[in-house]
């Protein structure tokens, strides 16, 4: 069981008010996790990566196990600890804008 | 007695007003979406508790809602905007191809017979349409492929399209207007379309006359009489008589002629308000005084309406899309301010008063009127 926290932003919109629990099936990926996070909740489709691209939107970061892994390729396989579940998936909107 | 709702977008949500028909006392509910930017709602015609609002971030991107109930509750709706075929180069601020990219939905236009259609303008700038009720959206390119497209350009706010005029007397005609390429009419449903802008002059782009490449800030047109259309250009307050195939300048008396918003009194086509603003580098009113002007000849001979407008410190801009019109009888006129005001004039213009002081930045207001 994958663990995720989202900014409060999305939280809203997805109606939830807690950390998310996800069953990703095989690697544990930011492709992987994304895919099942939207699949749970449509409505964050495109808020958090690209339609089209998969891209992740600029102003938004992935942190996990204190490391930032925000650059990593879609495929890159998330720590361990993160796909046992012991340490979230963190999606952090960024401190910007003045 | 009738009421009026009045569906405002702020820069940190979005706020819905609601008074009886005599427009004095008000209640304010919100914000929905608390912090993020609402650039547009607007209720459907023919079901007034259909709601759409284009929902945007910096941080997270576009989100479409629909309310069914007045606007109380909300659903997201599709948000995937996809230019169709090839998505081709506009230019970019120094004159370089730029290919196109979504940004925004700036103006949603609920059709005048069906709730579930409305057309989206967008940045950059391109007109989408859904059928559905918002579930799936899908682009009249023709807008975007007219051969002119690789020479439009960005405003300085962005290259959007923010005004979509539907054609009560002809479903086939819709007018658009993109800031900076001007204003553009279909008339077969969207296939093609042709640019109107003959008789604009911006002494400020390379021709002046230019087929395309005007600051069209916004566009409006009384439904009953759907061949004249009055325009607030960056720069002159303009007519066309003849559905944008002709315009002639009708900034008459005005103290200044650069202003964003523009509209038509319910009732009275002749009748127009603009907001003007003192220059292009300097977006607020000339010496603090903010003034709606009125002409009630279609141009030309305006008249200063201040009563109950700040006659002084008052240094707010009025956006392209924060000015509307009631129904009633007198007119209701409102618009709304980059300081966060949404003044009211029951009265056709005469008189003014603030319904709320405080919001957000205003950057739309759109008004229905419930039976």
């Amino acid at each position: 069981m994958i663990r995720v926290v989202l900014p409060a932003h999305l939280r809203n919109l997805a109606r939830i008010d807690h950390e998310i629990e996800l069953d990703v099936p095989g690697k544990v990926t930011q492709r992987t996790v994304l895919d099942a996070l939207e699949a749970r909740y449509p409505m964050l489709q495109g808020t958090i990566r690209d339609h089209v691209t998969l891209q992740r939107r600029p102003f938004l970061r992935f942190f996990a196990c204190e490391e930032d892994w925000s650059h990593e390729s879609l495929d890159a396989e998330f720590p361990e600890k993160v796909a046992r579940g012991e340490e979230p998936l963190l999606i952090v909107g960024a401190i910007a804008g003045g | 007695m009738s009421g009026v709702r009045v569906l405002v977008g702020t820069k940190k949500g979005a706020f819905v007003l609601t008074s009886d028909g005599t427009r004095k006392k008000w209640d304010i509910a919100g914000p929905h979406f608390a912090g993020w930017e609402i650039y547009h709602m607007k209720g459907s015609p023919v079901d007034p508790n259909r709601i759409y609002a284009s929902q945007t971030s910096g941080w997270f991107g576009q989100l479409i809602q629909r309310s069914d109930d007045g606007g109380k509750t909300w659903e997201p709706m599709d948000n995937k905007f996809v230019y169709g075929g090839k998505t081709g180069t506009h230019q970019w601020y120094d004159g370089t191809p730029h290919p196109w990219e979504f940004k925004r939905v700036w103006h949603l236009e609920p059709s005048l017979h069906d709730p579930n259609t409305v057309y989206a303008g967008i940045e950059d700038a391109a007109i989408f349409r859904t059928t559905d009720g918002g579930r799936s959206w899908a682009e009249l390119k023709g807008l975007r492929e007219h051969g002119t497209g690789p020479a439009w350009q960005p405003g300085a706010g962005g290259m959007c399209l923010h005004t979509i005029i539907l054609d009560p007397k002809n479903p086939d005609r819709i007018f658009i207007a993109i800031s900076a390429a001007g204003a553009f009419r279909t008339d077969d449903g969207g296939k093609s379309w042709k640019p109107i802008n003959k008789g604009l002059y911006s002494k400020y782009i390379p021709d002046p006359n230019a087929e395309v490449g005007h600051c069209v800030h916004h566009v409006a047109m009384h439904p009953g009489r759907p061949g004249v259309l009055f325009m607030q250009k960056h720069w002159d307050v303009m007519r066309s008589d003849n559905a944008g195939d002709q315009w002639t300048k009708i900034s008459g008396n005005l103290p200044t002629d650069f202003g964003f918003v523009i509209d038509v009194h319910a009732h009275q086509p002749e009748t127009i308000f603009v907001v003007p603003i003192k220059s292009d580098s300097e977006h607020f009113p000339i010496d603090g005084k903010l003034r709606v002007y009125r002409s009630k000849s279609g141009g030309n001979d305006w008249e200063e309406l201040k009563k109950g407008l700040p006659e002084k410190d008052c240094y707010v801009n009025v956006l392209r899309d924060a000015m509307a019109v009631d129904q009633l009888d007198d007119c209701g006129v409102y618009f709304g301010t980059t300081g966060g005001q949404v003044y009211v004039s029951p009265d056709g213009g005469d008189s003014w008063s603030a319904i709320v002081r405080d919001l957000p930045g205003v950057l739309s207001v759109e008004v229905q009127t419930l039976p």
